[in-house]
């Protein structure tokens, strides 16, 4: 076996078999270090991912999906179903992220389990399963070994919620969970549309429409858009996730927000425009309306919001809406915003998340109307906040500015009046968005501190810096030198519009 | 032409097996009259039956009582395949039953010989070449059931049971034999072969109104027994008056039985042009009908009642397929025989894994009870526990349940490759309802424990059996092309 294929086995294999070591060690503490170690291996394993060779050495045609390292076997015959996991400059930087944000969160984990009943061994060994499955979503080159992956995620996060949420987290979790599954299961049968019509599940060979009619390529592309739209989300579909956000525990949001959205944007890249790149292209305008309207209403949302994680929650509708908008136009620059976009929005709200819950956790609100004056008694925490916020808005310099700017850039390179009026309305969104988050600073950070904000201690724990910094510095970076993701993105997205024409 | 029939003993070994495994329970208890021995005796044969119907199986298919072409007994591996997994089902609900025969209040050397018919009934089901002997050993089924029913003495509830399940029953089976009757008429021929070549040959018959009644008849007869909608309302109040391990019993081999009768008419017999809107409709009334009573049931019986009438939606969409030309062709229709079989394999296995949890996790000779007497169950025993969250994770069709995920997959493939996108459709937006009602009975398990203590200990030999239906569960979670290709044989 080759030193890729071992490190494909590996990603997946490390947080399975972690989360068994931790349900079966029965110390509690201990259970969460070995979670927090197996966090760790899988991190390790993932950067080595992006070595070996990444031009493609082989004949022409070029296909369009050209993975740095794969392994391909056989699994289910009868179902057209192989294990075939491969890693390319799409999704590497998601699979990065994924590692990097299970470990914080289990070694957050570490240091403080969220109240709820549940102990803390359960929940690191659940986050560990999810990583599993996303990270399989991510790795998957097989339509059906997706979906199985897809699937994988909905259950273990449903026990995150409902098991360490807080007060109304049933109802919250069972919401996040129909709603998801009502997605899967679109996405099940959109999988099979395609693999009954072309006699082969393979991402490789699929990938570009191979001659798949255009009847079949609508009607998997509307299947599989609204499977991933659910996911995403994308408006109207959202309504899931501001109670599943609110509700979840720190490390559940986190999660949630950081990488699980990404796996339905992912699919909409890797899947649904590439094996219905036809049917793509008939939908696009639909769904760049679609984005901009989840842009302006997340964005309208947000202004009128009186609790923070809920605020945050509608935000990320807002600036997934800019990610979907990219995907929408179809061209290079739309995709690589996306991708981006999708980087920076995952490291941002998973800091604005710890954020949030760190100041939920001191003063046990999250009403806007009853925290102020943050930078008065804890002058830290409201620094980071400030950071995560502008971050968040945009601002020229850190992650969030360059996924928004290249989308609106790439509808208006789009050309005609219905994509330079989306454009057009982005850019407003835009600017909602700095307006609301600057709403969220003047309310929480500025003033007077309220009395339960009067109360608090400035410091803050060694486990809770360990987890933002990396963020923190992942925002700069990627602020800074966006060619870290768009560097390994650019060659298989080029590959992709080159199928798309 | 000779008068004296040759018979091949060999096809008809298992048949042998299991009814001589009845004859034997009976001699035991007469004999021996020790409950062990009997229970030994019933589960000595059982697996008797399952090893012979493997070994016959392995070598291909065998027929006999032939006239002409026609043969009234055809063994191939279909039919080994039914009769194991018979065989298995009476070993694991003979497991379940151990409590409740241990509480002393049911007679043990009637209990098995009863179940040993049963599954006599059900080997026999399995090789049937003719209507005559498909119903026949269909209601050499159910009839032992309708005493199993009624066992729990002193119970209002067992006896209304047992004597609703009676008199449904009996309509449908005369209701099938009319049917039959009237292909007779129709055809002259009672063969499943002969009756189906006859329609490939002379098309016109199918005009008749009186192919159509006749169709419709054996086709609806037999959806009783499947507790199709609406042809379902005996089974919750059935299953929830019945004693635990025969309410599993029901669930599982009784369901199967009438699974695989449908499929041997349906795919041998009936013409497909008939059969398949009506199927396709069916399928989608029991699916959608059996979820949404789900969603309001209290009580843990009856919730997996409707929960299998809803599932045996699942199993007969894919013959819905055929209600459409594309669905009609050699290959679809395989695959869709194949998908039903299939889906009914994972389904015994999955369901027979949430009955052994139930007894497991309730008192020796009670009822289901109610969801709030199961809250926190899975906290006091964990193991148990698990086991049940699996097998009804399983059913809903999600991961870590991988069985019942790769059975929900089969059946949407068959479907698609049959071009009936419309039922794939309806079939998984019917699982996220199913899920609604199962992660409900899933979240109570784990829910913090109510003030009511029920100090249960599961028995031994139902942890047995749970644990051996979840570990077949896990195996073909990983490995389903093992009932892939087990179903397309």
């Amino acid at each position: 076996m080759r030193l890729g294929e071992f490190l494909l086995v590996a990603v997946l294999a490390i947080p399975a078999l972690g989360a068994l070591a931790v349900a079966a060690t029965p110390v509690d503490r201990v259970a969460r270090l070995v979670g927090t170690v197996a966090a760790a291996l899988t991190l390790l394993a993932t950067v080595p991912l992006a070595s070996g060779e990444h031009a493609w050495s082989g004949g022409l045609p070029r296909p369009a999906v050209q993975p740095w390292h794969q392994l391909d076997l056989p699994w289910v015959p009868g179902l057209d179903l192989r294990f075939h996991l491969g890693v390319d400059g799409i999704s590497w930087p998601l699979v990065v992220l994924t590692a990097l944000l299970t470990l914080l969160c289990c070694g957050y984990t570490l240091w403080r389990v969220p109240e709820g009943g549940g102990s803390g061994r359960a929940l690191v060994a659940l986050l560990l399963v999810v990583e599993v499955g996303i990270l399989g979503t991510f790795l998957a080159l097989d339509l059906v070994l997706f979906f199985l992956f897809f699937e994988v995620v909905l259950l273990p996060m449903y026990a995150i919620i409902a098991g360490w949420g807080g007060e109304d987290r049933r109802r919250a979790a069972r919401k996040f969970v129909l709603y998801t599954l009502f997605g899967s299961v679109l996405l099940l049968v959109g999988v099979y549309v395609v693999v009954a019509a072309a006699g082969t599940a393979d991402i490789v060979t699929l990938t570009g429409g191979g001659g798949l009619s255009r009847s079949t390529q609508l009607a998997a592309f509307t299947l599989l858009a609204l499977a991933f739209a659910v996911k995403s989300p994308l408006w109207p579909l959202h309504s899931w996730l501001p109670d599943a956000h609110t509700q979840a525990p720190t490390v559940g949001s986190v999660i949630l927000a950081g990488v699980l959205l990404k796996m339905g944007t992912y699919g909409l890249i890797r899947v649904a425009v590439g094996v219905a790149p036809e049917g793509a292209r008939w939908a696009a305008p639909v769904l760049g309306m679609l984005a901009v309207a989840a842009i302006l209403v997340g964005s309208l949302v947000c202004l009128a919001q009186d609790e923070l994680k809920r605020l945050i929650a509608y935000s990320s509708v807002s600036h997934m809406g800019f990610v979907l908008l990219g995907v929408a136009t179809l061209t290079t620059t739309g995709l690589q915003a996306a991708l981006i976009g999708n980087i920076a929005h995952g490291v941002i709200t998973g800091l604005l998340f710890f954020l949030a819950g760190a100041v939920k956790d001191r003063t046990h609100t999250g009403a806007l109307a009853d925290l102020s004056g943050l930078r008065e008694t804890a002058p830290r925490l409201a620094g980071l906040l400030g950071f995560a916020a502008v971050a968040s808005l945009g601002l020229p310099g850190l992650a969030g500015f360059w996924g928004e700017a290249f989308a609106v850039i790439a509808a208006v390179r789009r050309g005609g009046p219905l994509w330079t009026t989306l454009a057009v309305m982005a850019a407003l969104g835009g600017a909602l968005t700095a307006a609301y988050f600057l709403r969220l600073l003047r309310r929480v950070t500025h003033g007077r501190p309220s009395p339960v904000v009067g109360r608090l201690a400035p410091s803050l724990a060694g486990a809770e810096l360990t987890a933002w910094a990396p963020l923190v510095l992942l925002a700069l970076a990627v602020g800074l030198a966006p060619a870290l993701v768009l560097g390994y993105a650019s060659a298989p997205v080029d590959a992709l519009v080159g199928v798309l024409k | 032409m000779s008068l004296v029939q040759s018979v091949d003993n060999v096809a008809l070994l298992p048949a042998y097996l299991a009814a001589g495994t009845a004859v034997l329970v009976l001699l035991a208890d007469l004999l021996v009259s020790r409950a062990a021995g009997t229970v030994a005796v019933a589960a000595a044969g059982s697996v008797a039956t399952v090893a012979g119907a493997a070994v016959v199986g392995a070598g291909g298919e065998r027929r006999t009582f032939c006239v002409g072409a026609d043969c009234s007994w055809v063994f191939g591996g279909r039919a080994a395949l039914v009769a194991a997994v018979f065989g298995l089902l009476t070993l694991g609900v003979l497991a379940l039953s151990g409590p409740l025969l241990r509480a002393g209040r049911t007679p043990v050397g009637e209990y098995c010989f009863l179940l040993a018919c049963a599954m006599t009934g059900g080997v026999v089901l399995g090789g049937a070449g003719d209507l005559i002997t498909l119903i026949v050993a269909l209601e050499t089924l159910t009839l032992p059931l309708y005493v199993l029913v009624g066992l729990r003495r002193g119970s209002l509830a067992s006896a209304e049971a047992a004597v609703t399940f009676f008199v449904v029953s009996v309509v449908a089976t005369t209701l099938t034999l009319l049917g039959a009757a009237l292909l007779y008429a129709v055809t002259g021929g009672l063969h499943l072969g002969r009756l189906g070549a006859t329609f490939e040959e002379r098309p016109e018959l199918l005009d008749l109104p009186l192919t159509t009644v006749a169709v419709a008849l054996v086709v609806l007869g037999l959806a009783f027994k499947v507790a199709a909608v609406p042809f379902h309302a005996w089974a919750p109040a059935t299953y929830d008056g019945a004693p635990l391990p025969v309410a599993a019993y029901l669930s599982t081999a009784s369901k199967l039985g009438g699974v695989v009768a449908l499929l041997a008419v349906v795919q041998l017999a009936l013409p497909p042009t008939v059969t398949g809107p009506v199927l396709a409709l069916l399928a989608v009334l029991t699916m959608t009908v059996g979820n949404l009573v789900a969603l309001r049931q209290r009580r843990t019986v009856r919730l997996l009642a409707w929960s299998s009438v809803a599932q045996a939606g699942y199993i007969l969409a894919p013959l819905g397929a055929l209600a459409l030309a594309a669905g009609r062709t050699a290959d679809a229709r395989a695959g869709a025989y194949a998908a039903a079989v299939a889906y009914a394999v994972f389904f015994v296995v999955l369901e027979l894994g949430a009955f052994a949890a139930v007894v497991a996790l309730r008192p020796a000779d009670a009822d289901g009870g109610t969801l709030d007497d199961l809250r926190g169950a899975a906290r006091r025993h964990p193991w148990v526990g698990a086991g049940f969250a699996l097998a009804l994770i399983g059913l809903a069709g999600l991961p870590p349940g991988l069985a019942g995920l790769f059975a929900k997959v089969t059946v949407v493939r068959a479907l698609l490759d049959g071009g009936a996108g419309w039922l794939a459709l309806v079939v998984a937006l019917n699982a996220v309802i199913g899920l609604a009602y199962y992660l409900r009975l899933a979240a109570t398990l784990y829910a913090a424990p109510g003030p009511v203590e029920v100090g249960v200990r599961p028995a031994r030999v139902v942890a047995a059996a749970l644990a051996v239906a979840t570990a077949l569960a896990v195996v073909v979670g990983f490995a389903p092309q093992l009932v892939l290709d087990l179903a397309a044989r």
